[in-house]
């Protein structure tokens, strides 16, 4: 009786050998579709579809429901839940420490926009290569939902608080202050999200990434403009998004006329379709005028905003060894005794 | 010469009525900040060392960048004691807003040179005083009128040099060294020396009994502040990673040590081992040497008190997921932004305890700049073999001030990484839990971001964690862990530096001295055994927490006398921490909060006044 038996189907793989499964975390604890667990999905896809070794991830987090989510997605990467507003300084540090890791810094809004606005600002700055997403809800979610420095004015809690102050805009922060990849995208626009990311990982230097993220218990009713509602009305995307990493076939065609097309450090390609003519996202003061329109509009938009391939991280401009520094060996770390009796020669 | 200057009854010798004090008197220079006086005193330092004569400095500066008043205080002591000395033997009187005060709180037979238009000589009749024409000297030797004010300094230097019998030799050894890379600065600083000289050749007489002669206590040794010899030590440690946010008194540790990296940590491919951010505050400082802890890099860095207070949190956070780092504390003044160019002894306590919860951290307390040096070696070795963060705890006398000292030893220890699983050991192990007692030293395995094996990763966070660092808010899994951090703590105690039996001669009182305190203790010992016929025994803290050896020394004394320099009597609180309850009543205090560094006197004043003698 006997059969060949059929097949096992093969999980898909990526270019490594490795499964989406191998880029899997733990069971979320959040809440049932929370925002931020939609953005941890397109991290995984991201990751696994980019053949990125987890093992090279450093994930990097500060407080809050957001700051949690990293322990829900690859588990085979190290990850840093440190704390409340500081991620910034500890993903420096480890950057700087090994900066072979791709970092992947995890922040909500008020981790970023209130406590850690200090850190997030000189983070930006120094352009440390990380991708550094905010899951964006204009509320806090883990202290239960009071309002965010990204609230927008006039947004109303469930509690009937209307925000009088007018919000942060990351985006325009980031670009202003020497970030060169930023971008701002929805949980909920899986194809977006997910091409964006894909790029993020490509680049060498802080991407900014701000996710409208909405938070299904404290702020997606009425009255928010950081509700799945909202943003499904009122989203309007800057361009088409699209990635075509190096390791595929670039020759696609794009057409310039509708198409910017931007070369990333690795050979990708990222592919912007204008769906506003004229827009240039590798122009800094046009990327924050056009932000700041879109305030006075009360657009929500998303989209790459702003692109630099161009300038130094802040790694680059270090000029450490290309070992990691974490790893340098005795002999390369303390010096001979000649040395130090050169040392003590010029105290005599 | 002023016809005021009023000379003590002078001597058939020509010079006064006393027997002549020979090595061993204080010398203090009274400017104003910003005048360039610095270097004038650093050759005045440097010549009587060259001499062979034990000589100490002493900063005392504003926090100002200049015109506020400055005192830079020079002890030779033949005995070789280097604390700061109470009483002054020798003003050099330059600052005129000062100047009344500073006469007038001298001790009777000390010696005063003044600038003439201050006219000092006659506000006492107890004194030396010897006029200085600064302006028509300096005129002579220095054409170009704007850099008179800062060569006039040279010409006290000069006058000092005959008055006190300097060789002349060794005073422009010391401006060549002082100006090495600047041959014109050299000359005309040596020209305005030799013209301070000249004159009071030609003109003054000696009246006072104070003199130098050459000894052979200096041969071979060095001359450096704790700062440079902590950015040193740090250097030979390997440090990898240096962050910072200036402050008083700790940047020149790291501004010093930017110099070393960059004269010795550039490999031959022109690239540097290390990298060194200046950060936006203190909270981004110890942030990054948290990540960089983390990450496998040795970090650093090194504050004061305010920066202390901002790095409550992280330290907290590096105590509980346990990560090494080394943080160099140069003790100031406080509460508050407090003095912050005076020094103490004030952050003992809160750095032991620092943050929220049963935090608990381990000290390394340098009392010498060899100390500074060694310990940087000893800091990071520990902070790794435990990994937690370490605290230096120097201070500002010690960070900031000229020390001499033998010439520092090569670190013989090895560099200590501490347990970190390699790819292969994970391999072998098929795992790990990170936070596991599997030694019962209380220190677990740990493995790096970027190690390439499927196991290697751990989820390090700052909540609530079990063995394998997962999340849990069990109540077992918290007490099991948190009792693991408390044996950890134990382990530390045998691990870290023990203290130094100074004098132990089975004496019934015992005194407990630490860091910058050991220089006046050391001088205090005499004073009391001499002066007052009290013996007494002296052990010297090293480090927190205490090891047995500090417990022995109490449980074999009578009354113990713990010398701190800050109000609280904060190390004997810490001690009493530690101390089984019948033995904390032996414990007696002794401090010292002025903001200036702790002299023998008042030690020796104040045991003497408990012990009733
Ligand atoms: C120093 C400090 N202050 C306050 C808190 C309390 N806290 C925890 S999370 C949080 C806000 C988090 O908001 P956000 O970053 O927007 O994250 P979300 O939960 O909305 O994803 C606050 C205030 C803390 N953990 N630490
Ligand atoms: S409270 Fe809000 S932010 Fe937090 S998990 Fe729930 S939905 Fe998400
Ligand atoms: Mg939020």
């Amino acid at each position: 009786m006997a059969s060949t038996p059929a097949p096992q189907p093969q999980p898909k793989m990526n270019r490594l050998g490795l499964a989406v499964l191998d880029y899997r975390g733990g069971k979320t604890t959040l809440c049932a579709g929370c925002g931020h667990n939609a953005i941890s999905e397109r991290i995984i896809d991201a990751f696994y579809e980019m053949g990125v070794q987890p093992e090279r991830v450093a994930k990097l987090s500060g407080i809050g429901c957001s700051s949690k989510s990293p322990a829900y997605f690859m588990s085979r990467s190290h990850s840093f839940n440190s704390v409340h507003g500081r991620m910034p300084s500890v993903a420096t540090g480890a950057v700087l420490a090994n900066q072979r890791l791709i970092a992947l810094g995890v922040s909500g809004d008020g981790d970023t926009a209130s406590i850690g606005i200090g850190q997030f600002i000189h983070l930006m700055r120094r352009n440390l290569p990380i991708i550094y997403i905010i899951e964006d809800n204009g509320v806090y979610g883990l202290t239960k939902g009071q309002f965010s420095a990204t609230a927008d004015v006039g947004s109303k809690l469930k509690t009937g608080v209307i925000n009088e102050l007018p919000p942060i805009d990351t985006c325009s922060l980031a670009i202003e202050l020497g970030a060169t990849f930023v971008a701002r995208s929805f949980s909920g626009d899986k194809r977006q999200l997910h091409s964006i990311l894909k790029a993020a990982i490509a680049h060498r230097g802080t991407v900014m990434v701000d996710v409208i993220s909405p938070c299904v218990t404290f702020n997606d009713h009425e009255g928010s403009t950081k509700s799945y509602k909202y943003m499904k009305d009122h989203e309007e995307p800057l361009q088409d998004v699209n990635f075509v990493p190096a390791f595929e076939d670039i020759a696609v065609d794009y057409d310039p006329g509708t198409s910017v097309n931007i070369t990333m450090h690795d050979g990708s390609q990222l592919r912007l379709r204008k769906l506003e003519e004229d827009y240039d996202p590798t122009n800094r003061i046009e990327a924050v005028k056009r932000l700041s329109l879109a305030h006075e509009a009360e657009e929500a938009l998303t989209g790459v905003f702003y692109i630099n391939t161009e300038k130094p991280n802040f790694a680059d401009m270090l000029n450490m060894t290309d070992v990691p520094l974490a790893t340098l060996p005795e002999e390369r770390v303390r010096p001979s005794r000649k040395v130090l009796e050169e040392c003590m020669e010029e105290l005599r | 010469m002023a016809s005021t200057d009023v000379a003590l009854h002078e001597g058939t010798d020509g010079s006064s009525g006393r027997e002549p004090v020979v090595n061993d008197f204080s010398i203090q220079v009274a400017t104003v900040n910003g005048s360039g006086s610095q270097s004038a005193n650093t050759v005045l330092l440097r010549t009587i060392f060259q001499m062979g004569v034990p000589v100490s400095g002493k900063n005392l500066f504003p926090s100002n960048i200049a015109g506020l008043p400055t005192w830079y205080t020079i002890r030779a002591s033949k005995h070789g004691y280097i604390a700061r000395k109470k009483e002054i033997d020798f003003l050099v009187a330059m600052n005129p807003e000062t100047a009344r005060e500073d006469v007038v709180s001298l001790e009777a037979g000390a010696v005063v040179l003044y600038d003439e238009p201050l006219n000092l000589g006659s506000l006492r009749e107890d004194l030396t005083f010897y006029s200085i024409p600064y302006d028509k000297i300096v005129a002579q030797v220095c054409p170009e009128a704007k850099l008179r004010k800062l060569v006039k300094n040279m010409i006290y230097v000069g006058v000092v040099a005959r008055l006190l019998d300097l060789d002349m030799t060794e005073v422009e050894k010391a401006i060549r060294k002082q100006f090495a890379r600047k041959q014109k600065a050299a000359d005309l600083n040596w020209n305005a020396a030799k013209a301070g000289y000249d004159y009071a050749v030609a003109s003054l007489r000696k009246r006072d009994p104070f003199r130098v002669e050459r000894m052979n206590k200096t041969a071979g040794k060095i001359i450096v502040d704790g700062n440079s010899a902590a950015a040193m030590g740090c250097m030979f440690a390997g440090v990898t990673v240096v962050t910072w946010y200036p402050i008083t008194p700790s940047s020149s540790l790291v501004e010093t040590l930017i110099d070393y990296m960059k004269a010795y940590r550039i490999g031959p491919d022109g690239k540097a081992t290390f990298a060194i951010v200046q950060a936006e505050d203190e909270l981004a400082a110890i942030g990054m040497v948290i990540g960089a802890g983390w990450a496998g890099a040795r970090s650093m860095t090194a504050t004061a008190g305010p920066g202390i207070s901002l790095m409550a949190e992280f330290v907290g956070l590096g105590y509980y997921v346990e990560i090494p780092g080394v943080i160099w504390d140069i003790q100031r003044v406080g509460p508050s932004t407090g003095m912050p160019t005076r020094t103490s002894q004030g952050d003992i306590l809160s750095v032991a305890l620092l943050s929220h919860g049963d935090t608990k951290h381990v000290m390394l307390i340098p009392s010498s700049v060899g100390e500074c040096f060694s310990m940087a070696s000893e800091a990071f070795n520990l902070a790794e073999q435990l990994q937690t963060p370490v605290f230096v705890m120097s201070d500002l006398d010690l960070g900031m001030n000229n020390w001499m000292s033998d010439p520092f030893e090569y670190p013989e220890e090895p560099i200590h990484r501490g347990k970190v699983l390699s790819k292969e050991d994970l391999e072998r192990l098929g795992g790990f839990a990170r936070y596991k007692d599997v030694d019962g030293d209380g220190v677990g395995y740990r493995t790096l971001p970027g190690t390439e094996h499927p196991l290697a990763a751990y989820f390090a966070r700052g909540s609530g964690h079990n063995e394998r660092s997962g999340y849990s808010e069990r109540p077992d899994d918290y007490v099991n862990n948190m009792d693991r951090l408390a044996r950890k703590f134990e382990f530390a105690r045998t691990a870290v530096p023990k203290p130094e039996a100074v004098a132990d001669n089975g004496n019934a009182i015992g005194i407990i001295g630490y860091g910058t305190s050991h220089w006046a203790l050391d001088e205090s010992l005499d004073q009391l055994k001499r002066e007052r016929g009290i013996d007494c025994d002296y052990l010297r803290l090293r480090a927190y927490p205490f090891t047995t050896e500090v417990h022995e020394f109490i449980k074999c004394h009578d009354r113990v006398y713990i010398v701190d320099q800050n109000r609280d009597a904060q190390m004997l609180q810490l001690l009493k921490l530690d101390l089984p309850t019948e033995e904390t009543g032996k414990l007696r205090s002794v401090r010292h909060y002025n903001g200036l560094p702790i002299d023998a006197r008042s030690i020796t004043d104040a045991i003497a006044a408990q012990e009733g003698k």
